[in-house]
């Protein structure tokens, strides 16, 4: 081990930022030890070393650093967090220190918080069907495990409750796996915080849970690293236990916010609305964690709460995000002013690993073709909706007027499900047929003939006695299935 | 030698580097990380260090390889994965597992594997040979002979040169020089700040074909030519990018993941063995090479992995090959331009980029070209370069320098991208400078209705976008019958020509021969709805033919089929039409 000195050289405190004279050697990126003159230590980090000074990054406030009496010293290692599978159940700080109560857990490893870049050919391709039992996200814009799918949302829009809902019932149908929750709250305020754990606690999931909370009032350089220390114990989680981990971090833009503040204190040259030129590159370092490794048995998707300033998608913190994201979860506050929930609009919306998780074998043959269907109808409706609003209902075309009927019946039937409800995948393909039989028959170019001829209400009627009894055996087989389902729930319960 | 002064991220300040060169590689601390001279300044050198620089400190050594950022050629590079600076990927994994561990040595080439050499046989002793001249060939992969070829700076005449089986470093000939014998081996290095040498360009002429109908019909792109894909995040850059690597008639396709997602990569790399090569049913993978410089590996890689990849490209064109190059994103390529240069403290030009990035921009697209080789042959390299717009606003740096260089431009458009119209290319933004060029080709190949239908479905899709306009303010009613006819031709044309699903087995690739078929079949449709209308038929009858189901699935036709089925199709056409018109063409008119 090197030696470790104190210097008591700070020349220049500015911001989060110490310029600390006469240092040698300091490694780029090490962790430094900060005491003050009451004996307070903070933690700290090299952004910048040269033979004669080291700029020393500041976790945490710089109130009583003075530069008479404050030591620094520099402890050889970069930031590493101590892990082991007993922080399951565990509330943790910004900076990694417990915070439910003062008891250690067994340390089994320690990682470096950054990670490393995983190889991209020993990535496996996601293609396990996540049911989140949310229609709208399950029939139009499928999560699949190892994704990584954000939450577009905007100040007082229900981003929590659905993040909540999904962590509640997110399943891989037919399996039972070991899994894990990680949740790093960056920058939230108390409440939303509360929220989320009593949520955890109520449905059991919180001893599966490990929760970083950096709250709104807590230090904002702190935001740095609290997804890194999320993402480092999910990757032990997932590579070293074998759990598939769901991590969420909200809210995103907190960070880029903390990211932003630490950029113009190093006066460094702003990009788009001043935040920093290599924002992109961050966000990748954080989000390009998710995923599943060829050989691993674990797996790590990230749902991650980005709230749009001024429900802007342009604004770079969505934009950065969604070029690096698998897709998005697009929340309008239009259809949250209808008083619909969850309100996902589906037309900013996307997932671009859907079809690695649909189709035969995973949810059924049919999926894609009711989902373009769906799209390009609800895309439809609006246009009709528009035209409407020009020149009246009456004026429409009979197509026209049919859409519009859609377009309501979608957001009433489809999009609209209850906080609790948990649709099954066959379920919600169900309902888009439901809706797309009311729909002229030509206007289904997008479904393929004998998916039609499978599935379209009018054609299931024509069907004469051999096959409504054989859609009768399906029925039941379906009934069985949702007892057995309801029995597996029971038992849950107790 | 020297010795770290300075070091903030990716960047390194080293003393004492007197004599170092501009652009040489050096290794740098203890690690021995690969970085790049970028700036002198005295004795002291600015260095772009290619991996992770936690740890580093100052004072370690900073050692000149006197070399050039250079890429390693020869067999064994096709189906490959490299990293940003040629590291082979496969290799890195095996020496240090799923995670990509910092200073790794592995070379680019493998060293000890043998291939059969085949001496050419107009290579024969005491031929005089120079650059570029064509020594032999190794069968590579089933699918593409690599052939050995002079390299740089060596003119004479030959020796001795003789088939047989060789690593990449023995000897396969030897050239008697004006400087002395220069022994040749398979393996050559470029450096890839350089664009190759060539007898010289000439004029693109033969279209890249692609499959893909928007693209082939409406705006096609040369060999040799260079083409652009804008579009904001879910706008389909990617899939388009990677049916382009899938489908296009290029022989060797090198795609370079620049900046972009770790499972867009694996994706490529899932599938491509898997997808077959239409003339000779071999894996795709074995005339591609693969660049993959995700967003979480480090950014000076991910400047350095454009030229990487623009250099293999070069290399294949020498031999007389048709390579398309595809890069994805080239704003990620400038964004790592950006961080370098302000960490460099250079002036900003428009927002933070630097002020050389036009050039930078256009250079790389300029190595694109059709030449003549200076083996003699004819080789091309396309260059189609995605540009990731931040808010798919068009205005920002990187996609006006592209734009200026470019010659086929694909607008994707968010709008189309939401409603599920794939691939989301406008129709009435997009642009292609070749048709005219292309022309000669086309009439040769395919017939000479391929040009007219196309400038007839280009015109009908403007107007039909003018009258959307209308129908906005007054809807569809109140537009007379030919109007509306031709309201629903361009809708015809929009969901059963320019859509097509990359997902579907049959619709993901179309012949020219069949575009033009299910092009001609619709106008066809077009014309005699619109005689029908002035005969007094209206729209909607004319779109309630059987006929027009029928026209709308004709991407579901089977290759073999097509002619067969788009003949019935026409006559069906006929014949409905006749028989609408003599049974409400009359009776309209009456009434009328």
């Amino acid at each position: 081990m090197r030696f470790e000195t104190e210097y008591r050289t700070i020349g220049k405190v500015s911001g989060p930022l110490l310029v600390v004279k006469a240092v040698k050697n300091a490694g780029y990126g090490e962790i430094t030890r900060i005491k003050l003159e009451n004996g307070e230590e903070r933690l700290g980090q090299v952004i910048e070393s040269a033979d004669t000074y080291a700029v020393v990054q500041v976790f945490g406030p710089t109130s009583g650093i003075n530069v008479k009496s404050t030591s620094v010293s520099f402890t050889g290692e970069t930031f590493k967090l101590g892990v082991g599978e007993e922080m399951l159940g565990r509330v943790f700080d910004g900076q990694g220190r417990p915070k439910d109560t003062k008891a250690a857990f067994a340390v089994e490893k320690e990682l470096d918080i950054n990670g490393e870049p995983m190889n991209p050919t020993a990535r496996r391709m996601p293609s396990d069907f996540i049911q989140t039992g949310v229609s709208s996200i399950d029939g139009l814009m499928t999560l699949v495990r190892g994704q990584k799918l954000p939450i577009f949302s905007g100040a007082g829009l229900p981003h929590n409750r659905l993040a909540a809902q999904i962590a509640r019932q997110a399943k891989v149908v037919g399996r039972n796996e070991s899994f894990a929750v990680v949740f790093a709250g960056i920058g939230i305020t108390y409440d939303d915080a509360a929220f989320f754990i009593d949520n955890f606690r109520k449905t059991g999931a919180l001893k599966r849970t490990v929760a970083f909370m950096n709250l709104a009032d807590d230090p904002s350089i702190e935001r740095i690293l609290t997804p890194r220390l999320a993402l480092t114990t999910a990757e032990f989680l997932a590579y070293e236990k074998g759990m598939h981990v769901l991590v969420i971090l909200t809210d995103m833009t907190n960070y880029c916010e903390a990211l932003r503040e630490m950029a113009s204190a190093r006066e460094e040259v702003p990009g788009r609305r001043g935040y920093p030129g290599y924002m992109y590159t961050d966000l990748a370092s954080i989000y390009e964690r998710a995923g599943i490794a060829e050989g691993k048995k674990g797996s790590i998707t990230q749902l991650n709460i980005v709230t749009m300033p001024g429900d802007d998608i342009t604004h770079p913190i969505p934009d950065l995000t969604g070029y690096i994201t698998e897709g998005q979860i697009f929340l309008s506050r239009e259809l949250n002013n209808k008083g619909l929930y969850p309100p996902v609009n589906p037309l900013g919306s996307l997932s671009r690993l859907m079809n690695n998780g649909i189709g035969e074998g995973k949810t059924r043959e049919d999926h894609r073709g009711v989902a373009d269907q769906l799209y390009g109808a609800y895309a439809r409706a609006q246009e009709s909706r528009n035209l409407s609003a020009i020149i009246g209902v009456e004026a429409l075309s009979e197509v026209d007027k049919t859409y519009l009927k859609f377009g309501d019946e979608f957001e009433k039937k489809f999009l609209a499900q209850d906080e609790y409800e948990d649709r099954t995948i066959e379920k919600t393909l169900n309902v888009g047929w439901e809706l797309l039989s009311e729909l002229p028959e030509s206007e289904l170019t997008r479904i393929k003939r004998e998916h039609i001829g499978k599935y379209h209400a009018k054609h299931k009627e024509e069907k004469g006695g051999k096959e409504a009894e054989e859609m009768q055996g399906e029925k039941k087989a379906e009934a069985k299935g949702k007892k057995k389902k309801q029995a597996r729930h029971a038992k849950k319960g107790k | 030698m020297g010795s770290i002064e300075r070091i903030s991220g990716p960047l390194v300040v080293a003393k004492d580097m007197f004599g170092a060169s501009m652009y040489d590689v050096v290794r740098v601390g203890k690690a021995k990380l690969i970085g790049e001279i970028i700036k002198l300044d005295g004795e002291k050198a600015i260095i772009q260090v290619y991996e992770d620089t936690s740890g580093v400190r100052p004072g370690e050594k900073v050692v000149s390889t006197e070399q050039q950022l250079s890429v390693e050629l020869g067999p064994g590079i096709l189906s490959q994965v490299f990293d940003g600076v040629q590291r082979p990927l496969a290799l890195i994994k095996a020496k240090s597992g799923t995670f990509i561990k910092r200073g790794s040595e592995v070379n680019s080439v493998d060293r000890r594997k043998k291939w059969q050499f085949y001496a050419d046989k107009k290579a024969a002793k005491g031929t005089r040979v120079s650059e570029g001249a064509v020594l032999g060939y190794v069968e590579e992969t089933p699918l593409i002979k690599h052939y050995i070829m002079v390299p740089q700076g060596v003119t004479g005449r030959i020796q001795s040169i003789k088939s047989g089986r060789f690593s990449v470093e023995e000897t396969i000939a030897v050239v008697k020089t004006g400087k002395g014998l220069a022994k040749i081996s398979m393996l050559q290095k470029r450096p890839v700040r350089q664009a190759a040498r060539y007898a010289e360009k000439i004029a693109a002429e033969i279209p890249l074909i692609t499959g893909q109908r928007a693209i082939d019909t409406l705006f096609p792109v040369a060999k040799g030519g260079t083409a652009g894909i804008p579009g904001p995040f879910g706008s389909g850059k990617t899939v388009e990018q990677q049916n382009l690597a899938k489908y296009s008639d290029a022989n060797i396709v090198v795609y370079v993941g620049c900046g972009e997602r770790g499972n867009e990569m694996t994706d490529v790399l899932t599938e491509f063995p898997e997808l077959k090569d239409p003339a000779t049913g071999r894996p795709l993978m074995e005339r591609t090479v693969l660049i993959a410089n995700t967003s979480n590996m480090p950014v000076a890689a991910r400047e350095a992995s454009i030229y990487t990849g623009i250099t293999i490209a070069e290399y294949f064109r020498d031999m007389g090959y048709s390579v398309a190059l595809m890069a994805d994103s080239t704003s990620r390529w400038a964004e790592a331009m950006r961080e370098i240069s302000t960490r460099l403290e250079e002036m900003p030009g428009e927002e933070g980029y630097p002020a050389y990035l036009p050039k930078r921009l256009a250079e790389f697209y300029e190595r694109a070209g059709r030449v003549k080789t200076l083996g003699g042959d004819v080789g091309s390299v396309t260059v189609v370069g995605a540009v990731s717009p931040p808010g798919g606003d068009l205005s920002e740096p990187v996609s006006q320098g592209t734009l200026r260089v470019i010659k086929t431009f694909w607008a994707l458009d968010a709008a189309l991208a939401s409603s599920r119209h794939f691939p989301a290319i406008n129709w009435l933004t997009s642009y292609s400078l070749y048709t005219g060029a292309l022309q000669k080709w086309y009439e040769e190949n395919i017939g000479e209705s391929f040009t007219v239908n196309r400038n007839k479905a280009q015109a009908l899709l403007q107007k039909e976008a003018e009258l959307k306009d209308i129908v906005q303010l007054v809807g569809e009613d109140a537009l007379p019958d030919n109007e509306r006819v031709l309201l629903a031709v361009g809708r015809m044309l929009r969901e059963g020509f320019l859509r097509q699903s990359a997902f579907d087995p049959v619709d993901a690739f179309t012949s020219l021969k069949k575009q033009n078929l299910m092009l001609g079949a619709m106008l066809h449709f077009g014309d005699e709805a619109e005689e029908a209308a002035a005969k007094g038929v209206s729209a909607e009858n004319s779109m309630n033919l059987e006929v027009v189901k029928s026209i709308s699935r004709m991407k579901e036709i089977p290759e073999e089929k097509i002619e067969e089925e788009s003949k019935k199709i026409n006559d069906q056409i006929d014949s409905q039409f006749k028989k609408l018109v003599a049974e409400h063409g009359m009776e309209e008119r009456v009434k009328a």
